[in-house]
């Protein structure tokens, strides 16, 4: 087991015909089982042609009848991202990952309130993973998104970060330790996203495969606090805990659109402050996150 | 991206939010015949820089004559404004707003801003107006009254009218606010601001509702649809080496210590700046290369680190996934040897062909200290530094 995705997942590529798209979607094939799994792309304006011996569909509704899929990952350029976004909803596939970096703010808020609006009148809830986020990755199964496979080992520890490279940093450790993964998973720097910490803590507390977690986060936002007071009431399994960003200035934007410190409760120190209060072992040297993790297990 | 009050007020009436009559000058001359122009016995000068205190900084003053205003017109142009946010060196006064007084009886404070929490637009408002809000949100929170607005309805004329009244608009005004926040909630949406902030928001003493002050801040991913909000962008306003650094995508900002660092990813480069405080030193800047690093790219931020002074190590992070810790290794040599790097630098790199960027460091004939991890790296570039 793991969580979201594993070596059955069947996936549609939207913006496969772009050059990140293409890029990625080759990486993506040579992984583990993806040939199997990365079975359809989508650009209406080259339906029915083929790109690495996947066909091309004209929409996703078309491809994800088709093909039976149920997993998208996007990669179409920031203006049209929210628009693909949409579509893989309104597909009803189960989950959409955005990889997209720079989408405008305002085009997620729209998009994710059309999402929760169509779930609140009955309609089948698709789950969003990102924007501007590294992908996921089930090792030796699958991966979907920009992560380099080869860092990754299977096994029983779940990585949840915003960041893309602290993602890559906290896995080499583990494996580098003889620890693998069971699923890491990236949900992206942006203000407005999909999944959070708390509902991929809750997926790693329900995953029988999963023993423990290592949580990063970064200034900025609400959502570590949040995931950090639900773990103190439900979770099972030990989390070791980081937050980025403890030398930010406040104001300043550091990189991500989310990483920008407003009131005193999103700052570095104050995370780390909530994380510990709520039983996390938490690390201000990031270097440690795996040896801590092991030394807990 | 940050805009002047001048224009943020000229944004305002765009969307028919009422707002002194002023004028926008760069000269003292130009000041007078500004108050010349609007008539009436009392003006005030105000000094237009992208940062907030400036009242308390000595960056607007009431003028009661021409003589007035043209003695303070020159006090205040080309001041180095001090204010909390300028930080102690201040930012130099180049612009000014000069406007009509006002008759106030009663200051609020609205807003607009993106809620991360609820994913809907909170539109905020307290009867504590003119004041720091940040102040009031610590000391007073219940004083600062939110709506949450879906962005599929709009704000609702009930949820409007909570706000107006809530505060403690006179019940002959509210209308009139609830006029004004629907304006700005329709101004912050077709803007993509990130931020919409009138403070104060004035009662007259004709009843009228008037903003007195203004600020907004814009979603820079949205700038490319905006090219009227990209007319307001002021350089003189922005730090030179970000700029700098924004034409080859880098995403830099300049810190108080002396040890730089070049990073892949804003999260792994804030956790370098960390690692770097946790063993004692400060770092120079946050600088993230993103993820197609090239040569050139890595050259050109080895260049606006240097550029600062105070730099007195450099501290290079990379994760290799997509990129190529070769190909990095390579553009890291190139960079050094053009810039005749005279600082230390310690490279640490992790990931794909690991070693064989190692061996086109240590093959390069230069002083580069190698490390395998953060901790080592951070260890190594503050003793070489002491």
């Amino acid at each position: 087991m793991s969580i979201l995705i594993n070596k059955d997942t069947k996936v549609i590529t939207q913006g496969i015909t772009g050059k990140t798209g293409q890029f990625h979607t080759e990486k993506c094939q040579e992984y583990a089982n993806g040939k199997n799994c990365f079975v359809a792309g989508v650009n209406p304006k080259k339906a029915g042609e083929k790109i690495f011996d996947i066909p091309i569909y004209a929409s996703v509704k078309e491809a994800a009848a088709e093909t039976g899929a149920t997993v998208s990952v996007i990669y179409v350029p920031p203006a049209g991202a929210a628009d693909a976004i949409w579509e893989a909803c309104e597909a009803n596939l189960d989950l959409a990952i955005c990889i997209t970096e720079g989408i405008p703010v305002r085009d997620m808020l729209v998009v994710r309130n059309k999402m929760k609006e169509k779930v609140a009148k009955g309609g089948k809830e698709t789950l969003l993973l990102g924007p501007n986020c590294p992908g996921l990755i089930t090792p030796d199964e699958i991966k979907i998104g920009i992560m380099p496979g080869h860092i990754h080992r299977k096994g029983r520890i779940g990585v949840v970060s915003r960041s893309g490279t602290l993602t890559y940093e906290a896995v080499a450790q583990l494996t580098e330790i003889g620890l693998g993964q069971s699923s890491a998973v990236g949900i992206g720097g942006d203000p407005i996203n999909g999944l959070k910490h708390i509902d991929v803590m809750r997926m790693f507390n329900d995953d029988p495969d999963t023993d423990a977690v290592i949580m990063i986060g970064e200034i900025g936002g609400p959502d570590e606090a949040e995931a950090a007071q639900w773990c103190k009431a439900n979770m099972k399994k030990p989390i070791v805990g980081f937050i980025a960003g403890v030398t930010a200035p406040a104001g300043k934007r550091m990189g991500h659109a989310g990483a920008l410190i407003s009131g005193g409760a999103d700052t570095a120190d104050a995370k780390l402050a909530i994380m510990e209060e709520c039983g996390f072992k938490v690390t201000r040297n990031p270097s440690e996150m795996g040896k801590l993790l092991k030394a807990m297990l | 991206m940050k805009i002047h009050e001048y224009q943020a007020k000229e944004l305002l009436r765009k969307y028919g939010v009422v707002t002194p009559r002023g004028f926008h000058t760069v000269s003292v001359d130009g000041a007078v015949k500004a108050a010349e122009e609007l008539g009436g016995k009392v003006w005030v000068v105000k000094a237009q820089i992208h940062a907030g205190g400036r009242g308390k900084g000595g960056g607007v003053k009431l003028a009661r004559s021409l003589d007035e205003v043209r003695q303070y017109a020159n006090e205040i142009l080309g001041m180095q404004l001090i204010t909390h946010q300028t930080g102690p060196e201040g930012q130099k006064v180049r612009n000014l707003l000069i406007e009509e007084g006002a008759d106030i009886k009663k200051e609020y404070y609205v807003a607009a801003l993106t809620d991360r929490a609820t994913q809907k637009v909170a539109m905020m408002a307290s009867s504590e107006g003119g004041m720091d809000i940040e102040e009031v949100a610590h000391s007073t929170p219940e004083k600062i009254l939110k709506e949450f607005v879906d962005p599929l309805v709009g704000l609702t004329d009930k949820q409007a009218e909570n706000l107006a009244r809530g505060i403690g608009v006179p019940e002959a005004s509210v209308a009139k606010a609830v006029d004004t926040l629907k304006r700005l909630y329709t101004c912050y949406m077709e803007t993509d601001a990130s931020l919409a902030e009138i403070n104060p928001l004035i009662l007259e003493g004709n009843g009228n509702i008037k903003a007195l002050d203004a600020k907004f801040n814009f979603d820079s991913n949205a700038l490319y649809r905006h090219p009227e909000i990209v007319d307001f962008r002021d350089f003189d306003e922005e730090d030179a080496d970000e700029i700098e650094a924004s034409k080859f995508d880098l995403a830099y900002i300049s810190l108080d210590g002396n040890i730089g660092c070049l990073v892949n990813g804003a999260g792994l480069a804030m956790a370098t700046m960390d690692t770097i405080k946790l063993f004692g030193a400060e770092p120079a800047n946050f600088l993230d290369v993103g993820g197609g690093a090239t040569t050139e790219k890595v050259t050109e931020a080895f260049k606006i680190m240097l550029k600062n002074p105070k730099v007195k190590g450099i501290l290079v992070n990379i994760f290799g996934g997509i990129m190529k810790c070769d190909t990095i290794a390579t553009g890291v040599v190139a960079a050094a040897k053009e810039v005749n790097l005279s600082v230390p630098l310690v490279v640490r790199m992790k990931g794909t062909n690991e070693d064989l960027g190692k061996k086109i460091l240590a093959e390069s004939g230069l002083p580069i200290i190698s490390a395998d991890t953060m901790a080592e790296a951070a260890t190594k570039i503050v003793a070489a530094v002491k």
